[in-house]
């Protein structure tokens, strides 16, 4: 009977993606239009754009600067954001401040950047990070500053002061929405590579997909869009994923209080 | 063991100042079990912050063992009513139970007979790795208490601790209370609203009054140590006490205020 | 570091003041008072101007690259009075209303539709699971390709990713339906549009009004982006223009006009939904977002 239940699930899964494939490859199947070639072609050119070699020399270093600029994101965001959180008056006066740096596109920042930092890797990974690390500074510091009543009174109590007190309470209580930032952080990092590299780069997935519609190479154009798709994607379940073990307890615990 | 002399606490409001708690004095002696009841709002839970160095008071002073109290000292332990919300919820019940251990630096084998001992003397022996959402209510209390009996500390603090579970639970509960007390002869001040649960439980009782409050009385409860839900509570002698408190606190509400009376024990 | 606040904690001390409050001979501590919220606020952000002024006459920040607050405000209010800059800011909002809108209805039809059937959320589930997170800047080079530099760019990134933000806050909120209430609906004999129209669009509202002012974030975002990047008419389209001139007073300006657009955007969209929500009894527990 489980088995049935799980041939069951993999069906939803499958079922309505597999639909609009077959869909989309019979519909587009004869297709001249120049621009929207028949999925069959692009499936075809997938594996002959995409070799191993591409994959290295483009895909690779588009991944480790947005690993780079996330990365840099997340500890500057954490640091400040526990920081600023923590302080009633710092919070106040920088509240509006960072509002309104978090109200501009983030895109927006890849020209300014680029007066300071060039084109070069650095000015990606800066990009990356200046537009990341708003989300992740702003949800730390309403996490921290959400830090229940009742919770830091026994903490105090207990004498969990200084650096324990950060450990063992703020940081775990904050997590949720410091991770509610993170994913939102990874969106805007994934728009940020793109573009940044869009913009001015030698290499990247970015500067690819815009190489080959300017060449017009389009079912390879195509792929690319596909691979950014699923790449995209990739990285979601791959957050979702670290989330969910990270955060046990915090889905466990709300599972908890909606059942009762 | 715990003086209390003069506390006073006025809020800073925006339009005005609310004194909530005008003048307390009064003094827990070592091993006693006391009970703090009085009407609501008379500032029990600011008189209980205050003691456990949570709350600055505005003038008045608290000493524990003679030391005055400026923040929370490492020999008291809360516990408090809102057991869901003082749990650590990221953490197993073994680890909340340890975590203060951890912070007097207390080495790993002695903090683990601690956690073990505590745990199995509120009768949760068996649930250590278990997160506290996943238990009932009575069982994040106990965690709680089993956490401040872990502490090992000199005066144990309870804020209503017992209001937000059920009837049955709150009975097993109390005659935990004072199979611990008795047991472990630790100090005990709880606080509670209800006055059935003060007279069952304490030796003596601190009626407050109504805002800005004042010790209305100190009764002294004459029941026989050893008590039981069935027993104690038919016997005439609680009825006559509890009749007492209930008659003491329709006073404090209609504003009777004691006769002067400076540091009556 | 702790912020100890001492405010008043459930001690329900609103006993009226007795006559005798006045103080005595044990007179409370002088309190220093707080300054309020907003004054430090404004004080940030005086702060910031202040240090955008400083910088660039440090050897930290060449002026080339960061003018001081001073010609930046100059230029700011040369923009207003220039017409070419009202028509770019006519054509972001035009796109970014155009596409809200779209985005804002399919994903309230196709979010009630599919919430409010099971067979269809089952089905449909993986779909959204796996098109959702696709950068809607995956799609920059096909709406090269298809619309040009035209509104048309802009749109198709903006909807598209703006309908996403809508259509999983509604599922959200259809899912978060009473069934009780959903049942008792059903036993007075409510057919589905009824109950639709009564009970799941109540209590889905709050979560539309977090989709929408979500999406109209968003939609600012790709509508600059798009404007940005492939060059479609708008506030994007001008700052590329001024970056690659090297205006970079004028660019620093119209950075700052969209940083207020982003703002004013979302002060209106979380005045709206504290409006709609202002009557109605919202049951769900915090939905961090």
């Amino acid at each position: 009977m489980r088995a049935a239940g799980v041939l069951k699930r993999a069906g939803l899964v499958v079922a309505l993606p597999a639909v609009l494939l077959v869909v989309w490859w019979f519909s587009s199947a004869g297709s001249t239009s120049f621009y929207a070639p028949p999925l069959s072609k692009i499936l075809g050119t997938f594996a002959e754009t995409w070799t191993v070699e591409r994959l290295r020399a483009d895909v690779l270093p588009s991944l480790l600067r947005l690993a780079a600029g996330y990365a840099v994101a997340v500890l500057v965001g954490v640091a400040l954001g526990v920081l600023v959180g923590s302080i009633r008056t710092v919070r106040a006066t920088l509240e509006p401040v960072l509002e309104f740096f978090r109200a501009i596109p983030p895109p927006v920042l890849v020209p300014i950047i680029m007066l300071f930092a060039g084109i070069e890797n650095t000015m990606k990974i800066v990009v990356i990070a200046a537009g990341c690390v708003w989300p992740i500074l702003l949800n730390t510091v309403e996490g921290v500053r959400a830090t229940d009543e009742v919770l830091s009174d026994t903490a105090r109590s207990y004498g969990l002061t200084g650096p324990a007190r950060l450990r063992h309470l703020v940081l775990p209580a904050a997590s949720p929405q410091i991770a509610a930032g993170m994913r939102q952080a990874l969106s805007i990092g994934i728009i940020l590579m793109v573009i940044s590299e869009m913009f001015a780069a030698s290499n990247g997935l970015g500067f690819t997909i815009v190489q080959f519609q300017r060449t017009f190479a389009i079912p390879q154009m195509w792929t690319g869009i596909l691979l950014l798709g699923l790449l995209g994607f990739a990285l979601s379940v791959l957050f979702r994923f670290v989330e969910m073990r990270a955060l046990a307890w915090y889905h466990g615990l709300r599972q908890a209080q909606r059942s009762s | 063991m715990l003086d209390v002399q003069g506390l006073r606490k006025v809020y800073d409001g925006r339009q005005r100042q609310v004194e909530a708690v005008r003048d307390l004095t009064f003094t827990i002696d070592d091993g006693d079990l006391v009970c703090l009841v009085g009407p609501s709002g008379c500032g029990k839970t600011t008189l209980l912050k205050c003691m456990a160095g949570l709350l600055p008071p505005t003038s008045g002073e608290v000493r524990l063992r003679g030391r005055p109290v400026t923040g929370p000292p490492p020999g008291m332990a809360v516990v408090f009513q809102e057991y869901g919300r003082s749990l650590f919820p990221w953490m197993s019940v073994r680890d909340n139970v340890e975590l203060p251990l951890r912070q007097k630096r207390i080495a790993r084998g002695k903090r683990r007979e601690l956690v073990d001992e505590a745990l199995a003397a509120v009768g949760l022996a068996d649930t250590h790795n278990a997160y506290p959402w996943q238990l009932s209510g009575g069982m994040q209390q106990r965690v709680a208490i089993a956490r401040a009996v872990a502490y090992q500390p000199d005066v144990l603090l309870m804020d209503e601790p017992f209001a937000a579970v059920d009837a049955q639970t709150r009975a097993d509960l109390e005659d935990l209370i004072r199979q611990l007390w008795q047991r472990l002869g630790v100090t005990i001040l709880f606080v509670t609203h209800d006055i059935d649960e003060a007279v069952y439980l304490g030796q003596r009782v601190l009626i407050l009054s109504s805002s800005p409050t004042v010790v209305q009385e100190s009764l002294r409860i004459d029941l026989p140590d050893t008590r039981d839900q069935l027993h104690t509570r038919a016997e005439p002698r609680f009825t006559q006490l509890r009749g007492h408190v209930y008659e003491q606190i329709q006073a404090a509400k209609r504003g009777q205020r004691p006769p002067a009376q400076a540091g009556r024990p | 570091m702790t912020a100890v606040d001492n405010t008043p904690v459930g001690a329900g001390s609103a006993g009226p003041d007795r006559g005798t409050s006045a103080p005595s001979h044990r007179a409370a501590p002088t309190r220093r008072r707080r300054p309020p919220t907003a004054l430090l606020g404004v004080a940030g952000l005086v702060g910031l101007l202040v240090l955008v002024q400083i910088l660039p006459s440090t050897p930290l920040v060449s002026s080339r690259y960061l003018p001081p607050a001073t010609e930046i405000l100059a230029a700011l209010v040369e923009l207003l009075g220039d017409g070419a800059f009202w028509s770019a800011l006519g054509d972001t909002l035009t796109g970014w209303a155009i596409g809200l809108a779209v985005a804002v209805t399919a994903g309230i039809v196709l979010g009630v539709l599919i919430g409010s059937v099971p067979a269809l959320r089952a089905v449909t589930a993986s779909t959204i699971e796996f098109l959702r997170p696709i950068p809607s800047v995956a799609l920059i080079p096909l709406a090269v390709l298809l619309y040009g530099t035209g509104l048309e760019s802009t749109l198709l990134l903006v909807v598209y990713a703006a309908f996403w933000q809508v259509l999983v806050q509604v599922l959200y909120g259809v899912q978060d339906v009473d069934p009780v209430a959903d049942e008792t609906a059903r036993s007075y004999g409510l057919g589905r549009w009824a109950r639709i129209r009564h009970v799941i669009w109540p209590t889905s509202l709050p979560y539309v009004m977090t989709g929408v002012r979500l999406a109209a974030a968003v939609a600012l975002v790709l509508a600059i982006t798009a404007e940005l990047v492939i060059g479609a008419p708008g506030l994007g389209n001008r700052i590329a223009v001024a970056q690659t001139s090297g205006a970079v007073d004028l660019m620093y300006a119209l950075v700052v006009v969209t940083g207020l657009l982003g703002v004013g955007i979302n002060l209106i969209a979380r005045a709206v939904e504290r409006r709609a929500l202002s009557w109605h009894q919202s049951m769900r527990g915090e939905v961090i977002v």
